[in-house]
């Protein structure tokens, strides 16, 4: 028995996949193959050990920038978020980096850092940051009043009410700053990838651009948006199931 | 306890020799430019429970958070068992208006909190937390969270989480606004029978009029802009008659009546 | 944040960053960093020269197509999206899953199929900003109170009137709301295109800058770029606070 909302997203995926592969048939261009070459050049790939000696090397830069932005994120953030002069000084550089079009500074990096991975560090890193300091500041600054005043009318210290009440009151919404920013970390992994160097699934997709084998180009970019999308979807349970009910319990109903 | 039934606050002050938990002496607050309290002064009678009474706007709430040391004063002083409050104290325990759970925790944990942040034992803790979950009736529900509980079972919580601390005063803002009017009239009854059960000095905000003067020893009726105490009004006759007999009662409808007919000219 | 009981402003914390972007320039520390004074001084010689209008206009043309197009096709379908359960089911999933996958992936395959050029970069701009605004168009039709609705029909109004009299006003807050995450989107969008198809606007400047070591250009040239975005985004968030008057009182 499948329930209505599955059966209408496999209809769905049917239907956006079938409609790939007949103007991969048709076809629309020559440079747009089938769905089902596609999938069969990602299968070659995924068994023959190239996708996954791709992915090790496009995931370094990712994993390593998105900890160095959560770790320095996070702790900006939640400074940002508590004190006024602190907010006054970083806010507006964040502002400004959330709204700018950071990957501008691309080449800039290329020339100070080369084109190693430190330069792809800092790209994932600058992709990912602002979100996460924004997020994080936002929701210590926004815990409700009375849950603050709770805390200092039953006696709590300083640091009580930031460990017991700012911070687990502030989690979910740092939580999904830092789904945001690593969402914004993998778009500036292959951006780095496809700018800097073709490294990982950047060369695969480069290179199989160069000599025309689209079907492992297709298949290379598809693997990667799917890798992604699951990744995030699993943080997105994750979220879910960590903070049941905590944005709600408030005096709404 | 036979008092004369009205009496108004002018030339009364001081006359009276009963034992005042908590005193305001000349309470002023302003924020900025706007006036919300003027030299207000009030008495609080240990072991009563007195409510403040007016409409939105009159500051009622702003006093109650300085009698709790969560604001200061602009000027005058709060006197709580004769020391002068100088922030928030293990003598005055809090029931938010919205309740202030803190939904990642479970109830007991809620209920304990006030004494986890005073460094009390967990076992200890827990085991006071209980006593009082289950005098507010909520024995069964210590691992439930916030969200799976109704509003009025949240505000249990909160009122458990009060009673925990063991403080002399409780003050209560608004506690039953958020709940649905059958809980809330469950509640009233349930707040004379712990007036009369714990030796407790409550003070409660509402806008209620039914309910203030219900559940109040004594009214202290605020007028707006800036606040002051109109009249102070302690129903008398009807308090013995019990829980049920109280909302039928002539003298309780006169007072509704005589209170609604002070404060009609500040409604818009 | 306050100071000896005067107010400072909110951005105003900019200037300390400038002053100190300043001293680091002075002091020559480092080659890719030239004082804040060079890259204005730069940044006058340059905002009237050829390469620079030119690369300015390429990029609001792209941008503004880009937009146009996400608008165009992303509210109606976000209000279809929300009146209609089947659509919606069957869109949903792939407008989430393009909202927060890794866009620069697709940008090679626009490439390959519709060349190095300007149509490529108006396709990155729009793929970047059209999801956020569907789903907030979405969003905001769903929230619509059904007493509004009911209210419309009750009066009589036909369901041409009440979705121009109704339904698009009541959802108005949450579209404009996401027009303007939109619009940052397609700034990162546009840029992110340019920066890989780089033979047109910006991307092309860059280069230029880059491969020449003319750090000061290229901090002017960034310079604008963040002000142009910065504001782009500040004048919506402003007419949006002009329209959303009303959105917290529906």
């Amino acid at each position: 028995m499948l329930s209505r909302s599955l059966y209408l997203k496999i209809l769905s995926a049917v239907v956006v996949f079938g409609a790939w592969e007949i103007a991969g048939r048709i076809p629309v261009s020559y440079a747009f193959p089938t769905f089902l070459e596609s999938m069969a050049a990602l299968g070659r790939m995924a068994f023959d050990g190239t996708l996954y000696t791709a992915y090790v090397e496009t995931l370094k830069p990712l994993v390593v920038g998105v900890s160095i932005s959560a770790f320095i994120g996070i702790g900006l953030g939640l400074w940002i978020g508590l004190s006024r002069a602190f907010d006054w000084l970083f806010s507006p550089i964040f502002i400004v980096m959330q709204a700018a079009p950071l990957a501008a500074l691309i080449p800039l990096l290329v020339m100070a850092y080369g084109i190693g991975l430190t330069s792809k560090v800092f790209v994932v890193c600058i992709m990912a940051m602002p979100v996460i300091v924004l997020n994080t500041a936002g929701a210590v600054r926004n815990t409700p009043v009375s849950l603050k005043e709770m805390g200092r009318s039953f006696l709590g210290s300083k640091s009580d009410i930031i460990l017991k009440i700012i911070i687990p009151s502030a989690s979910p919404v740092i939580f999904s700053g830092l789904r945001l920013g690593i969402s914004a970390g993998f778009i500036g992994a292959i951006l780095a990838e496809l700018k800097i160097t073709p490294t990982g699934v950047g060369d695969i997709i480069t290179y199989s651009r160069s000599i025309a084998d689209y079907p492992s180009m297709y298949a290379a970019i598809f693997s990667i948006i799917l890798l992604a999308i699951l990744f995030l979807n699993l943080l997105e349970r994750v979220e879910v199931y960590l903070f049941e009910g905590n944005v709600r319990g408030y005096a709404s109903d | 306890m036979v008092m004369p039934q009205i009496k108004e606050v002018a030339g009364q002050a001081g006359e009276s020799p009963v034992d005042n938990a908590v005193v305001a002496r000349g309470v002023s607050k302003t924020y900025g430019t706007v006036e919300a309290l003027r030299n207000l002064s009030l008495e609080f009678p240990r072991g009563q429970l007195t409510s403040l009474l007016g409409p939105s706007g009159c500051g009622k709430t702003t006093l109650l958070k300085i009698i709790a040391g969560l604001l200061e004063p602009t000027s005058g002083e709060i006197e709580v068992n004769g020391k002068p409050v100088k922030g928030p104290g293990p003598d005055r325990a809090f029931v938010f208006q919205d309740f202030a759970l803190m939904p990642w925790a479970s109830v007991i944990r809620n209920v304990a909190f006030g004494l986890e942040l005073r460094g009390v034992a967990k076992s200890e803790r827990e085991a006071i937390a209980e006593k009082y979950i289950r005098e507010v009736g909520l024995s069964g529900f210590e691992k439930a969270y916030p969200h799976e509980l109704s509003g009025g079972m949240r505000q249990r919580v909160g009122l458990a989480r009060a009673l925990s601390v063991d403080a002399d005063v409780l003050l209560m803002d608004e506690p039953f606004s958020a709940v649905d009017e059958q809980t809330r009239r469950k509640f009233q009854e349930d707040l004379l029978r712990l007036v009369e059960n714990e030796s407790k000095t409550f003070i409660f905000v509402t806008h209620s009029i039914e309910e203030a003067v219900y559940v109040s020893d004594q009214i202290a009726i605020l007028l707006p802009r800036p606040s002051r105490v109109s009249e102070i009004i302690r129903p008398g006759g009807f308090r013995q008659k019990g829980a049920d007999a109280i909302r039928r009662d002539p003298e309780y409808l006169d007072i509704v009546d005589r209170i609604w007919a002070s404060l009609r000219s500040y409604v818009d | 944040m306050t100071v000896f009981g005067y107010r400072l402003p909110a951005m105003s914390s900019l200037i300390l960053w400038g002053i100190l972007w300043e001293i680091v320039g002075r002091s020559g520390l480092t080659f890719f960093i030239p004082p804040l004074s060079d890259v204005f001084s730069t940044l006058i010689s340059v905002i009237g020269t050829k390469p620079f209008l030119k690369a300015l206009s390429e990029t609001a043309y792209a941008f503004s197509m880009g937009v146009l197009a996400s608008i165009l096709i992303g509210i109606p379908v976000g209000i279809l999206m929300g009146k209609n359960r089947l659509l919606d089911e069957l869109l949903l999933p792939w407008v989430n899953m393009f909202l927060s996958a890794p866009l620069t992936a697709l940008v090679p395959v626009l490439m390959v199929l519709f060349g190095f050029g300007m149509k490529s970069i108006i396709i990155t701009t729009t793929l970047f900003a059209i999801w956020i605004i569907i789903l907030n168009a979405r969003a905001g039709v769903m929230q619509i109170n059904r007493s509004l609705v009911e209210m419309a029909r009750c009066y009589g109004a036909t369901p041409l009137v009440a979705f121009y009299k109704i339904y698009f006003w009541a959802a108005l807050p949450e579209i404009l709301a996401g027009v303007r995450i939109g619009v940052i989107r397609a700034v990162k969008g546009v840029i992110i295109g340019q920066l890989l198809i780089s033979i047109v606007g910006f991307g092309a400047l860059f280069e230029l800058y880059a491969n020449n070591f003319l750090m000061a250009h290229f901090w002017a040239v960034l310079l604008v770029l963040f002000a142009l975005a910065f504001t782009v985004s500040e004048i919506l968030a402003y007419l949006e606070r002009r329209v959303s008057y009303y959105a917290a009182s529906r």
